[in-house]
C-alpha cells in the first residue's frame, strides 16, 4: 500500500436514525499511516456513529469511505477486518468465560491454530508493542485494563493495519493510560493508522499529531495537535467559548455528620468488598471517592444507604446507628442516594415511566388515603424542568427517551428535593458532556454550600481534584489513603488507586485528615 | 445382579427421549436461545415418525420424517425470534402448545380411519428397532447386555452427544458459536455470521428433539399411538440442560439418571416399601425443582447458561 495515501478518507458521510435524528452530517475525515488522530466532539456528536460505520455495524445513508484511496463499501464486520481496520470498542466485546485466546481466535479465518503456535504469534506481537497478556487467563478474571490488552491484541493478531479506540482511557488509572499511550506510540512508529476517540482533553494534547472536531453531527475542523490548546479544542467543540474551571467554594464544615467505622462488607464472589473502611463525612464538603472500577465504591454507596448489609463495623448518622434500619428508614433519615450504576436507569429511575410518575416514586407514601395524588408530583416536575432546565418534550414523556444529561438531572433533582442531610452519587457525570457535567458540578456545589454533606463516587481524577474537597481513594476494598484535594496530584491518586502507596498510608491520612 | 442389569438397562432406555430432548435444547440454548417448545418439537417428531413409519413401512424414512418435523417446529421459532426478535419465552411456549395440540389432532384423524380403533406400527419396523445383537460382544455376560443389546436410537443418541462435545470443544465453528451464545456483539464484531449459524443450531436441535419424540411412540409405547405420548419429557430436557451445565457428555448421564427415576416404580418390591405410584411419577419432577433452585443457587462462571441466553440480537440496537 502505498503510504502517501490516506490510509482511510470519509468525504460527506451522512447517517441518519430515523426521521427525526441525523447523527452524522456530510463529515469529511483524513486519516494517514504513521499518525495518531484524536476524535473530539460532545455527547450526541456523532463520534461514534461515525466510527460504527467504519467497522460495519452500521451503514452510511450517503456519502463515500476511501481506504488506501479506493471507494469500498463496508457492509459487515467481517467487510471492515478485510480492509485492516481493527476497532476497540468502549464496551469491550469479549467473552466473559473464555480465555485471552479463545477470545483471539473468534471469527478468524482458516483452519483453527494449534494452541502453542497461536501463543508463539502472540508472544512476537506482544514484544513488539509492548503488550502484556496471559494468554491462558480467563477474560472474568482480568482488570479492565487486561482485558483491554486482549481487545487491542484481537486487532493486532489479525493484522489491522488501521485501528480505532473508542474511548479507550475513560476506565483506566493514569499509570494504565501511560502504557496504553506507550503502545499505542509503539504502533504509530510501526507505521500504523490510529483513531482514538476521548473526552479527554490534556490526552489529547498529549498523544495525538492532529484533531479532527465533530460538533452535531457535522464536522468543524482538523487542526494540527501543536498548533492547538484546550481551550480552543473546547470552543471548537460546544461551539462558544467556555470556562474550564470547576468552581470549589469555601464553606463552613460541619463535623462528623456521617461517621464510618470499620466498616467490612461481603461481595457477591464471597471476597470482602469493603475491607474495614473508615472514614468521616462532614457537611458541607464534597467527599470525592477515587478508585479503579470494582474497589467497592458499589458496595459503599449500597451499604450506607442500607441496601447491602454488612458484615462488621458501624455507619452513624449524626450519632445514629443505621444499622438495622431499612432503606426506607434511611432515606427518610436524609440520607438521599444518586446512584449511576452503568445504564443510569436500572437504579434511579423507572425508564417507561415520566418525569411525574419519576417523582411519585419518592412521594406517594404521604399522601393520605387509597388513591395518589398526582397533583404535587407534577408541580414538582414542572418545578425542575424550569429550575434545572431538562429539556424533554413534557412531563409524561418516558424518561429513557431523554438525553443522558437530562435523565441525570431529573434524577439528582429529585434527590435534592427530598432535602437530604447526606447525598451519595456515584459517576455523577459519566457519559456526560461539557455542558451538563458542568451543570451536574453546580447542583453538587449548591448542596455543599447548603451544608449537605456530599460523597462522590467519580472516574475522572481531574474533575475529583478540581471538585471535591477531600478525596478517599479506594483499592480492592481498603481505603489506600484519605487525602486533601489541594494539595494532591493526580500521580499520587493513581498510584493509591492501584495499591502501590499503601505502605504510605498512615503518613498521608495523618497528614491530611 | 442380573436385576441390576436389568434396572440399569431399563433405566438408558427409558433416559434416551430424554437425551434427545436434552442435546436440542443445549444446541439452542448454546447459540443464546432458550427454546421452550422442546415438548412440541418433540410431539412433532413423534406423530411425522408415526404416521410415516405407518404410511411406508419404513424405518430410516420414519426416522428422516421425525428429524424434519422437530426442525419445522424449530425453524418456525426461528424465524420467529431470530429475524423477528419475538420474546424467547412466548414463542417457546407457543411452539409447545401449537406441536402438542397438532399432534392430537392428527391422532385422532388416523384413529377414526382406522377400524380397530387403535394404531400399530406394522412388524417389519418394530423389528429393526428391536435391540441390537452383536455376535461375540452382545452374548458377554454383564458387559453384553449393559452395553452392546440396546435399540438402535441409544448408540445414534450418545454419538450425536459425543459429536456434539468434539464440535462445541475442538473446532473453531463451535468456539464460535459458544462465543454467539456468551456475547453476540463480540461474536459479530470479530466476524462471525451470528444470525446464520443461530439458524443451523435451532433447527439441528429441533430435528434432534423430534428423533427423541418418535421415541417415545415406537419404543416406549411400543409402536402403539396413544395422544400425548411425549408426556412432559420435553419439561424434563429443558431441566437436563442445566443439570448437565449445558455440556453435551453431561447430558449422556444425565438423562439416564432421570430415565432411572423413571421406571423406579416398577424395580421397587412393593411388599417392603410401599409408596403410591404417583409418588414415583411425581419424582423426575421433583427432583427438575430441586435442581434448578440449587443451580441457581450456585455461582460458578463457567456452568453458568451462556450469558446472552433468552436475549435477541440486533446488530443497529443503539
Amino acid at each position: 500500500m502505498g503510504k502517501n495515501e490516506y490510509a482511510i478518507e470519509c468525504r460527506g458521510i451522512t447517517k441518519r436514525f430515523g426521521s427525526k435524528v441525523l447523527a452524522n452530517d456530510e463529515v469529511d475525515l483524513q486519516l494517514k499511516y504513521g499518525e495518531i488522530l484524536a476524535l473530539l466532539g460532545e455527547n450526541g456528536s456523532g463520534k461514534t456513529t461515525l466510527m460504527n460505520m467504519l467497522s460495519g455495524i452500521y451503514r452510511p445513508d450517503a456519502g463515500e469511505i476511501l481506504v488506501n484511496g479506493t471507494e469500498v463499501f463496508i457492509n459487515s464486520p467481517v467487510d471492515s477486518m478485510r480492509l485492516g481496520i481493527g476497532m476497540i470498542h468502549q464496551h469491550f466485546k469479549l467473552v466473559d468465560v473464555f480465555s485471552a485466546m479463545d477470545n483471539i481466535a473468534i471469527g478468524t479465518k482458516g483452519k483453527r491454530e494449534a494452541p502453542a503456535k497461536m501463543r508463539e504469534k502472540i508472544n512476537f506481537i506482544s514484544e513488539r508493542f509492548g503488550l502484556q497478556i496471559d494468554p491462558d487467563k480467563k477474560i472474568y478474571d482480568m482488570s479492565v485494563s487486561e482485558k483491554q490488552t486482549v481487545e487491542i491484541m484481537k486487532v493486532l493478531y489479525r493484522g489491522s493495519d488501521i485501528l480505532i479506540l473508542d474511548e479507550p482511557t475513560a476506565v483506566l488509572t493514569p499509570q494504565e493510560t501511560e502504557r496504553l499511550f506507550a503502545i499505542l506510540r509503539k504502533m504509530r512508529a510501526e507505521g500504523k493508522a490510529i483513531i482514538i476517540i476521548t473526552h479527554k482533553l490534556n490526552e489529547v494534547m498529549s498523544i495525538s499529531d492532529r484533531v479532527a472536531v465533530l460538533r452535531k453531527g457535522k464536522s468543524v475542523a482538523t487542526v494540527e495537535t501543536a498548533m492547538t490548546d484546550e481551550l480552543k479544542l473546547t470552543e471548537l467543540m460546544v461551539g462558544h467559548s467556555v470556562d474550564l474551571s470547576i468552581r470549589r467554594p469555601e464553606t463552613e464544615k460541619k463535623e462528623g455528620v456521617l461517621r464510618v467505622e470499620g466498616l467490612s462488607v461481603m461481595g457477591s464472589d464471597g471476597t470482602r468488598a469493603l475491607d474495614d473502611v473508615s472514614f468521616t463525612l462532614r457537611g458541607g464538603e464534597i467527599l470525592g471517592v477515587a478508585g479503579v472500577a470494582g474497589s467497592g465504591q458499589k458496595e459503599l454507596c449500597e451499604t450506607i444507604t442500607g441496601l447491602l448489609p454488612y458484615e462488621s463495623g458501624s455507619i452513624k448518622l449524626e450519632e445514629m446507628e443505621l444499622k438495622g434500619k431499612s432503606p426506607f428508614e434511611i432515606l427518610n433519615l436524609g440520607v438521599s442516594i444518586s446512584f449511576v450504576p452503568e445504564d443510569r436507569l436500572g437504579m434511579g429511575l423507572v425508564g417507561s415511566m415520566g418525569i411525574t410518575d419519576n417523582m411519585l416514586l419518592r412521594t406517594y407514601y404521604k399522601t393520605p388515603g387509597y388513591f395518589i395524588d398526582r397533583k404535587p408530583a407534577k408541580a414538582m416536575a414542572d418545578k425542575l424542568i424550569d429550575k434545572l432546565q431538562i429539556l424533554t418534550p413534557g412531563t409524561e414523556t418516558p424518561v429513557r427517551l431523554l438525553s443522558g444529561g437530562n435523565v441525570q438531572k431529573v434524577l439528582l433533582g429529585r434527590e435534592i428535593e427530598a432535602a437530604p442531610k447526606v447525598l451519595i452519587t456515584a459517576y455523577a457525570v459519566r457519559g456526560l458532556d461539557i455542558n451538563s457535567s458542568y451543570a451536574i458540578y453546580d447542583l453538587l456545589n449548591e448542596q455543599k454550600e447548603k451544608g449537605v454533606a456530599v460523597l462522590n463516587v467519580g472516574e475522572d481524577l481531574d474533575v475529583l481534584l478540581g471538585l471535591c474537597d477531600r478525596i478517599m481513594v479506594l483499592c480492592h476494598g481498603k481505603v489506600t489513603g484519605i487525602v486533601d484535594a489541594k494539595t494532591t496530584t493526580k500521580e499520587q491518586l493513581g498510584l493509591m488507586m492501584t495499591g502501590a502507596m499503601r505502605d504510605h498510608r498512615t503518613e498521608t491520612e495523618a497528614a491530611h485528615v | 445382579m442380573s436385576f441390576m442389569i436389568r434396572f440399569i438397562v431399563a433405566a438408558v432406555v427409558a433416559g434416551t427421549p430424554l437425551l434427545f430432548g436434552t442435546l436440542g435444547e443445549i444446541m439452542n440454548e448454546r447459540v443464546g436461545h432458550l427454546n421452550l417448545g422442546v415438548e412440541g418439537m418433540m410431539s412433532l417428531g413423534a406423530v411425522a415418525g408415526f404416521m410415516v413409519g405407518y404410511r411406508t413401512d419404513n424405518f430410516a424414512l420414519a426416522l428422516i420424517a421425525a428429524f424434519a418435523a422437530g426442525a419445522l417446529g424449530a425453524l418456525i421459532y426461528a424465524i420467529v425470534t431470530v429475524t423477528f426478535m419475538a420474546n424467547h419465552t412466548v414463542a417457546g411456549l407457543t411452539l409447545t402448545i401449537f406441536g402438542i395440540g397438532l399432534t392430537n389432532v392428527i391422532g385422532f384423524h388416523y384413529l377414526g380411519m382406522s377400524e380397530s380403533g387403535t394404531l400399530k406400527l406394522p412388524e417389519h419396523i418394530t423389528q429393526q428397532m428391536r435391540a441390537v445383537h452383536i455376535t461375540g460382544l452382545s452374548d458377554v455376560p454383564v458387559i453384553g447386555p449393559l452395553l452392546f443389546q440396546y435399540n438402535p436410537f441409544v448408540y445414534v443418541g450418545i454419538v450425536i452427544a459425543v459429536l456434539l462435545a468434539l464440535f462445541y470443544n475442538f473446532t473453531k465453528a463451535g468456539l464460535n458459536v459458544r462465543a454467539i451464545g456468551e456475547n453476540p456483539q463480540a461474536a459479530d464484531a470479530a466476524g462471525v455470521h451470528v444470525l446464520a449459524w443461530k439458524y443451523v443450531n435451532i433447527v439441528i436441535g429441533g430435528g434432534i428433539c423430534g428423533i427423541g419424540g418418535a421415541f417415545t411412540i415406537m419404543i416406549t409405547n411400543g409402536g402403539v399411538w396413544i395422544s400425548d405420548c411425549v408426556g412432559g419429557l420435553g419439561w424434563i430436557a429443558v431441566a437436563l440442560v442445566i443439570f448437565a451445565t449445558w455440556k453435551p457428555v453431561n447430558a449422556i448421564w444425565g438423562s439416564f439418571v432421570f430415565g432411572a427415576m423413571r421406571i423406579l416404580k416398577y424395580y421397587v418390591n412393593k411388599e417392603i416399601i410401599h409408596i403410591p405410584d404417583a409418588f414415583y411419577d411425581m419424582l423426575p419432577f421433583l427432583v427438575t425443582a430441586v435442581i434448578l433452585v440449587l443451580v441457581s443457587a450456585r455461582q460458578v462462571r463457567d456452568k453458568a447458561q451462556p450469558a446472552a441466553c433468552g436475549t435477541n440480537y440486533f446488530r443497529e440496537d443503539r
